[in-house]
C-alpha cells in the first residue's frame, strides 16, 4: 500500500502547542518536507524566533538555536559565517522580523547573507495576546489599536518583500498565502526554491507566508482563512518579487 | 473574618468573572479583598483559576496555599486543587462535569449540577453564577443583593439584557443550599 | 472617595494619566500587556499620546525625546525588554531627563518565563547600563500603593531630573484590589526651563546632551550627579515596619514577596515568635534607617526574595555585621508559600 500521509522526517513526533486553525503548524510541515526532499536534514540549522513559534526548536528535527526577539537573522549570520557549508534558516513572525528585528533583517538581506528566512505574516502579535503588528492592516482592531489601526497614529503596514526587493543582496523573495491546497503547494514550491538558492550559494532568500491567527483575530478558523483571502492579499499581493535571471 | 477561596475550571467557563464578581461585592460591603488570576500560556485552551481573599483586616498575602473553599467547575480542577483545601473546608463541585468524588473525608463536599441548572435556565454560560450562588448561600459572606449589583457592574452596556438570567442563576444556586 | 476594583497593570496606567503623563511609548511583552492596552484605549480620549514602538530600544529613545521636550512620559516593559532599554536609561541619566519606567519583572535570565520574579534587583538598583549613575527605584506591594507611587514617581522624576523605576512583578500586575484615586494637589516643582521646546523667544538655545568630551568637564558633571544622588539618599528613602515594636527577629522583603512574608510573620506571631517585617518601599535609595531603628533589639534578619539572593547584599551592607543575615529565595517564577517562609523564620530563631 502506498503511504500518502506521513510525518516528514525533519519534524519531531510531538504534538505542537498551536491553536486550532493556526498557520504555524502547516508551515512547519512545509519546511520539514522541503528539508527532507532536498536531503539536507543533517546539515541544516534552524533559528527559532520569539513569538508563537518560540518552541519551534522542539518541533523541527534538525539542529536549532533560539534567538532573542528579532535577532534571528544576526544569529543565523553568525552560524552561517562559522559554518558556510551548512544550511541555515530562520523562522520568524511579523513582530519579530518587521518591528523589533527590522535592522537585523534589512542588513542580513543587504549583505546577501546566504541564509533562508521563513517569514510568517499573521498581521498580529500572536504570542503576547493580539497587539498591533507592523503588518496589521489599516482599520484592523487589535489590543493596542482598539479603534482600528489609524494611519495618523500608527502609520501603514510594512510590505517586507517589496521593501527588500529594492536591495541588491537578496536572490529570491516571494509571498504566498496559506489558504487552499493550490496556494499551500505554491508556498511549498517557494520554500523549496529559497533553500535551493542557498544551496547554490546565491545569497539571501526569504519566503513570506500570509497565515491565519484565528485566536487573536477573534474568528473561527474557516473565517480566518477567508480573511486572509479577502483582506490580507489586497495589502500583501502574493507573487515572486525577486529571482535570479535565467541563464 | 477571613475567607480564602480558589475557583477553577476550563477557560471559557467564566471562572475569572465569578471571582471578580465575588471580590467586587465584598468590596462594596466594605471588606478588604484581593483577586489573582492564573495567567500566561497555561490559559491557552487549558484550565483557568483565580484566588479570592475576603477579610475584615488588611490582607497580608493574596496568594492562597490552603483555601477554605474550592469551587471546581471541571474534573482537572477538582483533582488539582482538592488536596490543598483546609481540613474542615468546603469543596463545591459542578456535578455535570465531574463524575468522581474527591477521596477526602475531612472536608465538606457540595455537589451541584451547575451546568444542568444553567442549561435549564436557557444559557450554559451562567453555570458560574449558579456555583457562585451556592458559595454565597453556604457562607453568607456577601448579601445576594450586593452580588446582583456587582453582576450589573460587570455587564457591558450592550449585555444588560443578561442581568435577569444571571440573577436567576445566582438565586437558583442559593436555593440549592436551602434545599 | 469612590473605591474601584482594578488590576495592578490597569490601575498603574490610570494613575499615570491622572498624574499628568502625556506620552507613553512601549513594545508588547507579557506580563504587563494590560498596561499599554489600557493606555491605547484611554490616551486618545484624554488628550495623550499612545504609540507602540518597533522595539524597546526605540521606545526608550522616544521617551528620551519626549522627556527632553519637557512633558511627563512613561514606558513600561518586563525584564528582557528592560535589558534592551538599558542603553537609553544611561543616556537619560546622563542628560538628566525625568521619566517613569515600569518593569513588571518575570523570570530570567534570557527569555526565562513569564511568571513573577524579583531577579532584576541588581540591574535596577546598580544602574544597569554603562556609566556612574543611579535611578530611583520604587517597589509597591499592593495595588493601592502602586497607584500612589505612580504619582510620586512622576514628582520625584521632575524634582530631581532623573528617571524613576517602578519595580513590580507578574502577580502585582495581574492582581485586583480595591483602589482609591485620591485627588492630589499639584506639587511645587521647578519649571522645566531646560526643555528643548523651541526657543520661543528665549535668548539661549537649550541643549539636551550627555557628551562631555573634556574629561575635566565630565568629572564635574559626574560630581554634580553624585551630589544629587546623595541628596536623594538623604531625603527619599522609604520603608514600612510591621509587627516591629517588640520584635527580636526581622524578615526583610519587598513587593509581592513582602505580602507573603507578612502572612508568615502573622503565623509566627500566633506561635509566640517575636518577629517583625521590614518592607523597603524604595530599593534605591535603600532604607538603611529602618535597620538602625531595629538593630538595638534585632537578633537576626531573614531576607526573602524571588531570586537567588540580590537585595540580601543591601541588607548586609545596612546591618554591617552587627547581626546575622539569612536568606531564603525561590526563583525562576516560583513563589514561596507563607508556610515555607514560616519554616525559615523558625530556623532563624534556632540558629541565632
Ligand atoms: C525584548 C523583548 N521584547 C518583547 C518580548 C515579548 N514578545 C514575545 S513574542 C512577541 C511578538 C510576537 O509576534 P510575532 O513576531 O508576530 O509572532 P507570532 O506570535 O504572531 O507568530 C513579543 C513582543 C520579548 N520576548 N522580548
Ligand atoms: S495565537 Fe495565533 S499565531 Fe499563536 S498559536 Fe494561536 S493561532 Fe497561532
Ligand atoms: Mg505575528
Amino acid at each position: 500500500m502506498k503511504v500518502v500521509f506521513e510525518r516528514p522526517k525533519s519534524l519531531q513526533p510531538t504534538k505542537t502547542h498551536y491553536c486550532p486553525g493556526c498557520g504555524h503548524g502547516v508551515i512547519h510541515r512545509l519546511v520539514a518536507e522541503v528539508i527532507d526532499e532536498l536531503g539536507i536534514q543533517d546539515k541544516t540549522i534552524g533559528v527559532a524566533p520569539v513569538g508563537c513559534a518560540v518552541l519551534a526548536y522542539n518541533y523541527f528535527d534538525v539542529d536549532m538555536q533560539q534567538a532573542a526577539h528579532g535577532r534571528a537573522p544576526a544569529v543565523a549570520t553568525g552560524i552561517k559565517r562559522a559554518l558556510p557549508d551548512r544550511v541555515v534558516f530562520t523562522y520568524q513572525g511579523d513582530g519579530d522580523l518587521a518591528a523589533i528585528g527590522t535592522a537585523e533583517i534589512v542588513h542580513a538581506a543587504a549583505r546577501g547573507e546566504n541564509i533562508t528566512v521563513i517569514f510568517v505574516n499573521n498581521a498580529i502579535y500572536g504570542m503576547t495576546g493580539g497587539q498591533m503588528a507592523p503588518t496589521t492592516l489599516v482599520g484592523q482592531r487589535t489590543e493596542t489599536s482598539p479603534y482600528g489601526r489609524d494611519p495618523q497614529v500608527a502609520g501603514y503596514p510594512i510590505r517586507v518583500c517589496e521593501m527588500l526587493a529594492t536591495l541588491d543582496g537578496p536572490s529570491f523573495l516571494a509571498r504566498a498565502e496559506l489558504t487552499d491546497v493550490k496556494n499551500i503547494n505554491k508556498a511549498k514550491s517557494y520554500i523549496k526554491k529559497a533553500f535551493e538558492m542557498q544551496l547554490a550559494g546565491k545569497g539571501f532568500s526569504l519566503v513570506e507566508i500570509l497565515s491565519p491567527c484565528p485566536t487573536n483575530w477573534g474568528m473561527k478558523p474557516i473565517d480566518a482563512v477567508e480573511w486572509v483571502k479577502k483582506e490580507m492579499v489586497k495589502v500583501f499581493p502574493p507573487g515572486v518579487f525577486k529571482e535570479p535571471k535565467e541563464g | 473574618m477571613k475567607l480564602e477561596i480558589i475557583m477553577a475550571g476550563f477557560g471559557g467557563q467564566g471562572i475569572m468573572l465569578m471571582g471578580e464578581i465575588l471580590a467586587h461585592s465584598a468590596m462594596l460591603e466594605g471588606r478588604e479583598v484581593s483577586w489573582i488570576p492564573s495567567y500566561g500560556p497555561e490559559m491557552r485552551g487549558g484550565t483557568a483559576n483565580c484566588m479570592v481573599v475576603i477579610s475584615d483586616k488588611r490582607i497580608p498575602s493574596p496568594i492562597i496555599s490552603s483555601p477554605d473553599i474550592l469551587v471546581a467547575m471541571n474534573k482537572p480542577s477538582m483533582e488539582k486543587f482538592t488536596p490543598m483545601v483546609k481540613s474542615g473546608g468546603v469543596v463545591i463541585l459542578n456535578k455535570a462535569l465531574i463524575d468522581e468524588r474527591p477521596a477526602r473525608n475531612d472536608i465538606e463536599i457540595i455537589e451541584v449540577d451547575a451546568s444542568g441548572i444553567a442549561d435549564e435556565l436557557g444559557n450554559m454560560r451562567v453555570a458560574n453564577m449558579v456555583a457562585l450562588g451556592v458559595l454565597v448561600g453556604k457562607t453568607g459572606v456577601v448579601k445576594p443583593e450586593t452580588v446582583i449589583k456587582s453582576i450589573d457592574h460587570f455587564l457591558p452596556e450592550h449585555r444588560k439584557n443578561m442581568l435577569e438570567i444571571n440573577e436567576k442563576a445566582l438565586m437558583r444556586g442559593i436555593a440549592e443550599i436551602k434545599k | 472617595m469612590e473605591k474601584v476594583l482594578m488590576k495592578g497593570n490597569e490601575a498603574l496606567a490610570e494613575a499615570a494619566i491622572r498624574a499628568g503623563c502625556k506620552c507613553f511609548f512601549g513594545y508588547p511583552i507579557t506580563p504587563q500587556s494590560e498596561l499599554p492596552a489600557y493606555l491605547a484605549r484611554e490616551m486618545p480620549k484624554r488628550g495623550g499620546v499612545f504609540l507602540q514602538a518597533e522595539s524597546e530600544v526605540a521606545a526608550i529613545n522616544m521617551v528620551y525625546g519626549a522627556a527632553g521636550a519637557g512633558v511627563r512620559v512613561m514606558t513600561s516593559s518586563s525584564s528582557p525588554g528592560i535589558s534592551l532599554k538599558q542603553e537609553g536609561i544611561s543616556y537619560l541619566c546622563g542628560a538628566e531627563l525625568p521619566c517613569v519606567i515600569v518593569n513588571i519583572m518575570r523570570g530570567g535570565p534570557g527569555l526565562g518565563d513569564i511568571q513573577p520574579a524579583q531577579s532584576d534587583y541588581f540591574q535596577a538598583t546598580r544602574g544597569g547600563g554603562h556609566g556612574d549613575y543611579r535611578t530611583i527605584v520604587l517597589a509597591p506591594a499592593s495595588v493601592q500603593e502602586l497607584v500612589d507611587l505612580v504619582y510620586d514617581a512622576f514628582d520625584l522624576a521632575d524634582k530631581y531630573r532623573n528617571p524613576v523605576l517602578i519595580l513590580g512583578d507578574g502577580i502585582l500586575g495581574q492582581m485586583m484590589e480595591p483602589v482609591v484615586f485620591k485627588e492630589r494637589p499639584a506639587k511645587e516643582l521647578p519649571p522645566k526651563t531646560w526643555a528643548t521646546t523651541g526657543k520661543m523667544g528665549r535668548q539661549k538655545s537649550n541643549v539636551i546632551n550627555s557628551l562631555y568630551l573634556d574629561p575635566v568637564k565630565l568629572e564635574e558633571h559626574n560630581r554634580k550627579l553624585f551630589k544629587k544622588y546623595q541628596e536623594i539618599e538623604q531625603k527619599e528613602a522609604r520603608y514600612e515596619i510591621l509587627n516591629g515594636d517588640d520584635a527580636e527577629y526581622f524578615v526583610v522583603a519587598y513587593g509581592i514577596c513582602a505580602r507573603i512574608a507578612h502572612a508568615a510573620v502573622e503565623m509566627a506571631r500566633e506561635e509566640g515568635i517575636k518577629v517583625g517585617l521590614i518592607r523597603p518601599i524604595t530599593l534605591w535609595p535603600y532604607p538603611k534607617k529602618a535597620f538602625e531603628e531595629v538593630l538595638p533589639r534585632a537578633k537576626a534578619f531573614l531576607t526573602v526574595e524571588l531570586s537567588c539572593g540580590q537585595m540580601v547584599e543591601d541588607v548586609k551592607l545596612s546591618v554591617e555585621g552587627r547581626a546575622p543575615v539569612y536568606f531564603y529565595g525561590r526563583t525562576g517564577g516560583m513563589v514561596p508559600t507563607a508556610e515555607e517562609i514560616f519554616e525559615e523564620i523558625k530556623k532563624m530563631r534556632g540558629l541565632s
